[in-house]
């Protein structure tokens, strides 16, 4: 007796697989899509890989150093040090009445993680071009995992400020002010993450056709650094002609409020902050539209 | 019939040559020009086939040009073609990396594509860091990869260097652990390119038999790029054969097998008739396989030279290959002393026979050779290719992937045990 023919049983099988032709897909490759297609479901899938860039970029950079991650303490340490000797001695600019210690560590924390933020994330196509070239995840990962572990880094720098308030304190009489306005901080940092994220997202899709601009950036930031109050304060410009530069930078207020924020000293200005917000809901609209119509072709021109 | 996975639809990728920035401001603001108004991008029009061999008259090349396909889940597809034939763009335009000029392609599942191994790897980190940030890159979540660290650990075969830097892995090691790694994601659709031409032939096999694992236990659809016609004609049920960036032929892998292997042998089909005053070296000028003969188990060559100077001993030599250019058996004139040898000819004819040749009846190609005792002066690849009809029937239909090309007489006893 014959057993049951493979065919028929194969049919059957079959099926139960057959779908009609018009069903849906899940992904669809076209030349052109939408200017905003950020594919932010894309991103948040691959969220672990994120963490994973995170990671690298921590673990890697220190590894066969003896020093590791002190490192991170070090260079606030001696750009404090230094502007402490070039601007508070030399120069004698005054420091709003704050510890100039202090009001130097801050301003360099949170124009590091600005500085950090922008120049990490210009390059992102093309240090990323191999990988990139070779494997397919949403390109936006990247930028984004620079700006986390830049976040890690602040936070190292900012304990090491709150190390030398208490510091000061205790054995100099300098009262530590805690109140509402900290509640600022985080605003304010998001906000430094914006501008930078969108900055630089603008820069590196610009770098993939003209290199020029990751030549600019380099320099550019440092030049940045001097027409943002890191090392003076606002107020020591009031009545200067050249005022109108300090305050077209939306980093400035930025600067401000973050010392105001903790120090409750300096100037602050609800405009200001408005002024930087808006320029932050520019950067990142127009650095998106760019970087999602870049990212689907930079593989042939970078 | 089971569900389409992959449909792909008149797609297209052009490129254009020559340095990318000298003048593409000037056609950027000209495309930007035209989509203002609401044309179409005047770039488009321009543009020519993808032949390396030919000068082209326009800057803008066509690296792939009206390609379409449809692919059904399980299906393992071998694309092939020579150098240049767009193979690669298509596989970046499927895996995302870049996208298409025009046309779309449309596909159910998740695709995880594998253009190269260890992409992403950083040789500071250790193995079992790079496992994960790999096999995220490649597109697993964390807990996957958790799940299958120790399969993938166990297929490298690196236990015992799992917490070192991978800059200190031999590059074996590096290898096995990057593919240990693409080995177990599991997309319903993979993308291989060449990446297997690494590694030990050991290593190669296993990694041949997890594709082939792959896709025919588990269902996945696989699209498979090689330069190993043997590896695409084990591994693929269907295969893509690309010329020229254009579609020449979609089907069979054995067929697309066939249609590229002929069309290299007649790519390179030449009957020449040169004068003698213009040549600069011996060539060899005609040749022929004698069809008769190959009836009977018999090939019959005719080779026809000639040289601008007198050749005080002709080496003539025929290598013999399979379809997949694995060389079977060749002779030439010291390996078989030839019966006849005429000493100092500027022009003349050789003729080679072999006899109950040891090969199952199927299409073969020759390579002919040209030279003197000393050296080869002129070869022509794939010269000829025939169809042989052994002398030694098959009676079953046996797969020559299974029982070999080569035909061995042998004598067999069977006794009982007393």
């Amino acid at each position: 007796m014959p057993a049951i023919l493979p065919g028929v049983c194969q049919r059957r099988n079959n099926m139960n697989h057959y779908y009609s032709e018009d069903d849906t897909w899940d992904l669809e490759i076209k030349p052109q899509h939408s200017v905003f297609d950020l594919q932010l479901k894309e991103v948040w899938r691959y969220r672990d890989l994120m963490l994973l860039f995170v990671k690298r970029d921590f673990a890697a950079q220190y590894k066969q150093t003896i020093l590791g991650p002190v490192w991170h303490l070090v260079q606030p340490l001696l750009t404090t040090a230094m502007f402490l000797l070039i601007f508070r001695n030399i120069a004698d600019i005054p420091t709003d009445d704050i510890e100039p210690v202090l009001f130097y560590m801050s301003g360099i924390a949170i124009w590091n993680y600005f500085a950090g933020c922008l120049t990490n994330t210009s390059n992102t196509f093309v240090a990323n071009a191999g990988i990139f070239g070779k494997v397919y995840f949403p390109r936006l990962i990247l930028p984004l995992s620079v700006v986390v572990s830049n976040i890690a880094r602040l936070g190292i720098q900012f304990g090491l400020l709150l190390f030398v308030m208490f510091y000061y304190a205790l054995f100099k009489n300098t009262p530590i002010h805690i109140g509402f306005s900290w509640l600022l901080i985080p605003v304010l940092i998001v906000m430094m993450a914006g501008i930078g994220l969108g900055l630089g997202i603008i820069i590196s899709s610009l770098t993939t056709k003209y290199r020029d601009f990751s030549v600019l950036i380099t320099f550019g930031v440092q030049l940045m650094m001097y027409a943002t109050p890191v090392a003076y304060p606002l107020s020591f410009l009031q009545n200067k002609s050249y005022a109108w530069i300090i305050n077209l930078n939306p980093i400035s207020s930025l600067v401000e409020g973050f010392r105001f924020a903790i120090f409750n000293k300096g100037h602050f200005a609800i405009a200001d902050l408005t002024y930087s917000f808006v320029f932050m809901v520019v950067v990142l609209v127009v650095g998106s539209m760019i970087f999602s119509k870049v990212e689907r072709t930079f593989m042939d021109t970078v | 019939m089971s569900k389409i996975v992959i449909k792909v639809e008149n797609l297209s990728k052009q490129y254009r040559l020559g340095q990318v920035s000298t003048g593409t401001l000037a056609h950027d603001v000209n495309r930007w020009w035209h989509q203002i108004r609401g044309k179409e991008d005047p770039y488009l029009k321009v543009g020519e086939a993808n032949d390396r061999t030919t000068t082209g008259t326009s800057e803008y090349v066509w690296a792939l040009k009206d390609v379409g396909f449809e692919l059904k889940q399980g299906e393992v597809l071998g694309i092939i073609g020579r150098n240049g034939a767009g193979k690669s763009t298509l596989l970046k335009i499927l895996s995302r990396t870049t996208a298409p000029t025009t046309g779309s392609v449309k596909v159910k599942g998740r695709i995880a594509s594998l253009l190269e191994v260890g992409t992403g790897f950083h040789p500071e980190l250790s193995g079992r860091e790079n496992i994960f940030l790999n096999g995220a890159i490649l597109g697993m979540t964390k807990n996957e990869i958790k799940r299958k660290f120790d399969e993938i650990v166990d297929f490298a075969g690196v236990e015992r260097y799992i917490e070192t830097p991978v800059k200190r892995y031999s590059s074996g090691m590096y290898v096995r652990l990057a593919f240990a790694v693409a080995a177990h994601l599991e997309p319903e659709i993979l993308i291989v390119d060449e990446v297997l031409a690494v590694g030990d032939a050991e290593f190669q096999k296993k990694c041949l038999g997890k594709m082939k694992d792959v896709s025919e236990k588990e269902g996945r659809t696989v699209l498979f790029v090689s330069h190993n016609i043997d590896a695409v004609s084990n591994l693929c049920t269907t295969g893509l054969y690309l010329k020229n960036g254009m579609l020449e032929y979609y089907g069979t892998v054995d067929d697309t097998i066939d249609r590229y292997i002929k069309g290299l042998a007649a790519g390179k089909s030449r009957s020449r008739t040169i004068a003698a005053n213009e040549l600069t070296a011996p060539r060899i000028i005609d040749y022929i396989v004698d069809n008769d003969s190959l009836l009977k188990g018999e090939l019959k060559i005719r080779i026809e030279f000639a040289s601008p100077f007198d050749l005080d001993e002709v080496n003539l030599g025929v290598v013999v290959k399979t379809m997949t250019g694995t060389p079977l058996f060749a002779s030439n004139c010291k390996l078989d002393e030839p019966v006849m040898n005429e000493k100092n000819i500027s022009r003349g004819f050789g003729e080679v026979s072999f006899k109950d040749v040891p090969v199952h009846t199927g299409t073969y190609i020759a390579d002919i050779y040209l030279g003197d005792k000393s050296q080869d002066y002129d070869v022509a690849n794939d010269a000829l290719t025939f169809d042989l009809i052994s002398y030694k029937n098959i009676i079953n239909n046996y797969s020559k992937n299974t029982i070999g090309h080569t035909v061995a007489d042998a004598v067999w006893k069977i006794s009982k045990q007393a």
